[in-house]
Formats: C-alpha cells, structure tokens, sequence
C-alpha cells in the first residue's frame, strides 16, 4: 500500500474511533476544530521545515505528488505539495491530533484524572475558585 | 523543531491553566496508547521505503530503523495537541465530553 492509502485507511478509522467507536465526537464539536486550526498551523511550519530541507525525504511512487528523487528544488505548493510536504502529511497528522485527543477525552470521561479542569486562564484569577 | 514545538506549546500550561500535566497519568497513558499505532506504522513506511531521513541531519541513534528524534516526535505532539485543546477550553469554557454527567 502507498502512503497515499494508508494515510486516507488511517482518518477513515480514527473518525470511526471518534464517532462510533468511544463516541468522543470530537469532530463535531467547534472548540476541537479551532485547536485543530491552530495545529495545523503549526505542523505547516515545522513540517515545512523539515520537508522543504528534505531531512525527511519521500518515493516518487508512495505519495500522489513529486518525491525527492528528481534532484529538482520541491514545490512550495503543487504538484502535490503543500508547503513543501507531502499533501499526505495532512491526513497522517490529522488522524494522529484526532487519536490523541479522542483517547484523552475518552480517558477523562471514563473517571481517569478529569480534574483539575482546565482554566480559567490566568488573566481571569479573579474568578478562580482556587486551586484545583 | 522539537524544542520548538514544546517552548510553542509549554506557556499555555502556566498562562491559560491548562493543568495538563497535573493530570500527568491520563496524559502519559493517552501519548502510549495514541502513539504505539503511530510509531508501528512510521517503522512499516521506513521499511517499504515509503519515506527516509536525511542521515546527515539526524542523530545516528536509530530504534527499529527509526531515528531517536522520530519517536520522540509522537509524544512530543500529541503533548502540545492536548495542551491546545485545554487551551481552547480554558479561554471559551465549552464542554468537550468528559464533564462529570
């Protein structure tokens, strides 16, 4: 299998996981997609990177776009590439934010460490009922 | 990029109270569980040559054909993933699920 169908296998399964499977639901929830947005914004950074410097590097045959066996500087978008990484990317990071999460959520519900919450943030202490 | 992931991500620990790691067990058994199907598959694409890393920009530590910086990648985010999720909840205090019912 290439990395493209593993990587579609994977956030097929992890929204099974989610929505059916521990019933998380993340994925409904807006508060989980702003966290995403600001993940992604940050894996786009890092992961840009680290592709765009090819210290990870990709075969031409296991991902949709261009690999770095070419010789030829990656696109910095196209061809497959979204800040220089793979589009794939996208999809392994997704599932893996959604997993992790998902298992978290789903571990606190299930009555391991739910408190302390979290918040209110600091600028709010007048608020705070105290700690924990 | 490590270091930068966790100085990106520590502060909302202290500024926004996420109190993630006083919740150090749920978190710790969280990264294990998220992580193992994670590392199996980055091992399986190493080996099927699905992707490389330069040898020169990595430490020449390796753990089943992975570098020390690739296994230490997945605890690493999914650390600062938690933290941005308990960051959202901290600033707008909507529920997430694991509220007591």
């Amino acid at each position: 299998m290439s990395y493209t169908s593993l990587a579609v296998l994977s956030v097929v399964l992890v929204l099974l996981l989610d929505t059916i499977l521990l019933r998380t639901r993340l994925v409904l929830r807006l508060d989980f997609w702003l966290a995403y947005a600001i993940i992604v914004f940050f894996q786009a950074v890092s992961n840009g990177l680290l592709t765009g410097s090819e210290t990870v590097q990709y075969a031409d045959e296991a991902i949709l776009g261009s690999g770095n066996s070419s010789g030829q500087p990656l696109p910095f978008i196209g061809e497959g590439r979204i800040f220089y990484a793979p589009i794939e990317d996208l999809l392994f990071g997704f599932s893996f934010v959604l997993l992790t999460l998902s298992i978290w959520i789903a571990l606190g519900r299930a009555g391991l460490q739910r408190q302390p919450q979290a918040g209110p943030p600091l600028w709010q202490s007048g608020s705070d009922p105290g700690p924990d | 990029m490590l270091v930068f992931i966790v100085g990106a991500s520590s502060w909302l620990e202290l500024l926004l109270r996420t109190r993630v790691l006083r919740r150090w067990r749920r978190l710790l058994l969280t990264l294990l569980l998220a992580s193992v199907p994670f590392v199996l598959w980055d091992v399986l694409a190493v080996h099927l040559g699905h992707w490389s890393f330069d040898p020169d920009a990595v430490l020449s530590l390796r753990l089943g054909g992975l570098p020390l910086e690739e296994w230490l990648f997945f605890p690493v985010v999914g650390f600062a993933a938690i933290l941005t999720l308990e960051a959202v909840r901290s600033v707008r205090g909507r529920p997430m699920g694991d509220e007591e019912s």
